[in-house]
């Protein structure tokens, strides 16, 4: 009677324990608490980085004039296509840099910050830029006229709103990482912008000298990856120690 | 007479609302307004004139065509209920409305949706049919049509003809929508050259979208076989009948000037004024050969209760179109 007493209350507590796990559970998902912040996982002591150039060979196409005749409140008579960018010196403009492969596991803290992305001139300010996965891009209108911001990713979810009044201001987030987000403009035909949405902080985009620098990278080896919206990609790999910076030149050709 | 011309002014804006799709495909614009069915939060019938810029302006044109085409198919399908004696034809009118509605709920979804293939080709296919749904009803209240073509004697009913017509009209619709596949998935320059195919009569390399434009380049040459095919048998058999007669000469201009438009489209890289026509001509080619389909049908249907007919001198038949007549009358 004794052993049947205690099994029963050994039965009794068990259920009470696995429905106090059970119920624990429940309520864990129904407050849905936010993960615990994940702490840069990189060591200041010991952290190199990736510099270079990239440059064109060849001649380049020049910039064109854009007409933009369709919307006189576009008003931008210098206007001229950004999509091939190069100095005199052969610096190519406009490349988004990234760490592609390497970093394994790692994780990185999302910035909050809202990246910027503007609609001034009837043309999107930056023609190329990147964010981190999770990093809200703030999109804004600048131009007395309206616009359309179609972004039509292919692992992301697409999206197409409208700006009819100058100063107004929409908001969105990439979840995934997707290289690159092409954006558009409807209403403005040659109004183009890309993002390189990826999972860490490792990115760059070159500017009118054509260099880029990753900093803040663990010790390891890293592929690289050059995107050029008319030349495609490049990649490199490259292996950095402890404190070592390494110099990753790309050279295009047209 | 008034209805009849009314009829006619909704079918000709049809072929206005197919041009303007056409201007909003050709430039790219199917997104410049991104919400639906208001224009950036305006209604639609507000949004300010100075807003029509750039993509929105053939966006906009296009909504604001396909509401008045709606409005007219609305009032052409309760006028033919209030005045028109053949139930066909009255249901004719609510066929024209349904059509025109869900046309628009496509056009709308399709934006709502960024362009999906499938409905935005639905949105272009079914916008050919509702021009055929106008067309035949501006057809069957036409002094002509009432009246059975009579003044150069009864009306033919040519078996051959009928069936080739019909066979032609099939094919012209299967080859437009394949049409707007190549469109909609944009395959318009999957082959850059013309006539030749990459420099040879046939390409040398396959995907999906040169698979597609290779078919309506096929579709091209059988169409005009048939219509060739269909036109001769009227030239040939009824040279007699103006109402075979024109629209068959008709044809042969309006494949003629199609055959031209798809290759300037090719050359052109899609000029989209070009393109644009190439789309409006195909549905007329649609059109016309309907006409001719049903006027090639036309003693095989009713007389009209009051129609001209009878001083033609025509021998009338009672046809099926009697009850609803009466009904008609009754209403």
């Amino acid at each position: 009677m004794r052993i049947g007493s205690s099994i029963l209350a050994l039965f009794v507590a068990s259920v009470a324990l696995a429905a106090a796990a059970c119920g624990g559970g429940s309520d864990k998902s129904a407050t849905s608490a936010p993960a615990a912040p994940v702490t840069n996982p990189v060591d200041p002591a010991t952290a190199g980085s990736v510099a270079g150039k990239v440059t064109f060979m060849g001649t380049p196409p020049p910039p064109q004039p854009i007409k933009m005749s369709s919307d006189p409140r576009c008003n931008n008579p210098e206007a001229k296509t950004e999509a091939v960018m190069v100095a005199g010196d052969g610096s190519l403009q406009n490349v988004f840099v990234y760490v592609k492969d390497g970093l394994g596991n790692l994780k990185f803290p999302v910035p909050t910050t809202a990246l910027v992305l503007d609609q001034k001139g009837c043309q999107y300010r930056p023609h190329v830029f990147g964010v981190q996965a999770g990093q809200p891009i703030e999109i804004l209108n600048s131009d007395m006229t309206l616009h359309n911001i179609h972004a039509w990713p292919q692992t992301n979810q697409e999206f197409n709103m409208g700006q009819s009044l100058q100063g107004m201001k929409d908001t969105h987030v990439f979840t995934t990482p997707e290289i690159m987000v092409p954006f558009r403009c409807d209403v403005h035909k040659w109004m183009n912008s890309f993002v390189g949405v990826v999972a860490h902080p490792f990115f760059a985009v070159t500017g009118a000298d054509g260099a880029f620098e990753l900093k803040g990278l663990p010790p390891g080896t890293y592929t690289i990856e050059a995107w050029h919206e008319k030349f495609g990609t490049k990649t490199a790999s490259v292996t950095i120690g402890a404190k070592e910076s390494k110099d990753v030149p790309f050279t295009f050709s047209g | 007479m008034l209805l009849h011309l009314f009829a006619l002014l909704t079918a000709a804006s049809t072929a206005v609302l197919i041009f303007a799709g056409g201007l909003v495909t050709s430039t790219g614009s199917g997104l410049s307004v991104p919400d639906w069915p208001n224009s950036y939060g305006w209604f639609m019938f507000t949004f300010p004139l100075e807003n029509w810029v750039g993509g929105i302006f053939y966006e906009h044109s296009h909504r604001l065509i396909a509401s008045t085409v709606g409005f007219l198919i609305l009032v052409l399908a309760f006028w033919l209920w209030r005045a028109e004696p053949r139930r066909w034809v009255r249901r004719l009118g609510f066929i024209a409305l349904g059509a025109v509605i869900t046309q628009g709920v496509l056009g709308g979804i399709t934006v709502l949706w960024y362009l999906p293939d499938p409905i935005s080709i639905a949105h272009a296919s079914l916008a050919e049919i509702v021009f055929c749904l106008t067309t035949t009803i501006a057809l069957v209240t036409s002094p002509g049509w009432k009246a059975r073509y009579a003044a150069r004697g009864p009306a033919p009913d040519d078996r051959r003809l009928q069936r080739v017509a019909l066979a032609t009209l099939a094919m012209v619709y299967v080859q437009i929508v394949v049409g707007a596949t190549m469109r909609h998935t944009d395959a318009g320059l999957a082959i850059p050259d013309f006539p030749w195919m990459f420099g040879h009569l046939v390409p040398d390399h396959w995907d999906p979208k040169i698979a597609i434009h290779f078919a309506h380049r096929v579709g091209a040459l059988c169409v005009t076989t048939m219509l060739l095919v269909t036109t001769g048998q009227v030239f040939a058999r009824h040279r007699n009948r103006p109402e075979l007669l024109r629209p068959s000469i008709l044809l042969l201009v309006l494949v003629t000037l199609q055959i031209t438009l798809g290759a300037l489209t090719v050359l052109s890289h899609k000029e989209y004024i070009i393109n644009s026509l190439h789309v409006v001509t195909g549905a007329s080619v649609l059109v016309t050969t309907l006409v001719l389909t049903l006027r090639a049908h036309r003693a095989r249907f009713g007389d009209v209760l009051g129609s001209t007919s009878r001083v033609a001198g025509s021998p009338l038949t009672a046809g099926p179109d009697h009850a609803g007549a009466a009904a008609g009358a009754r209403a």
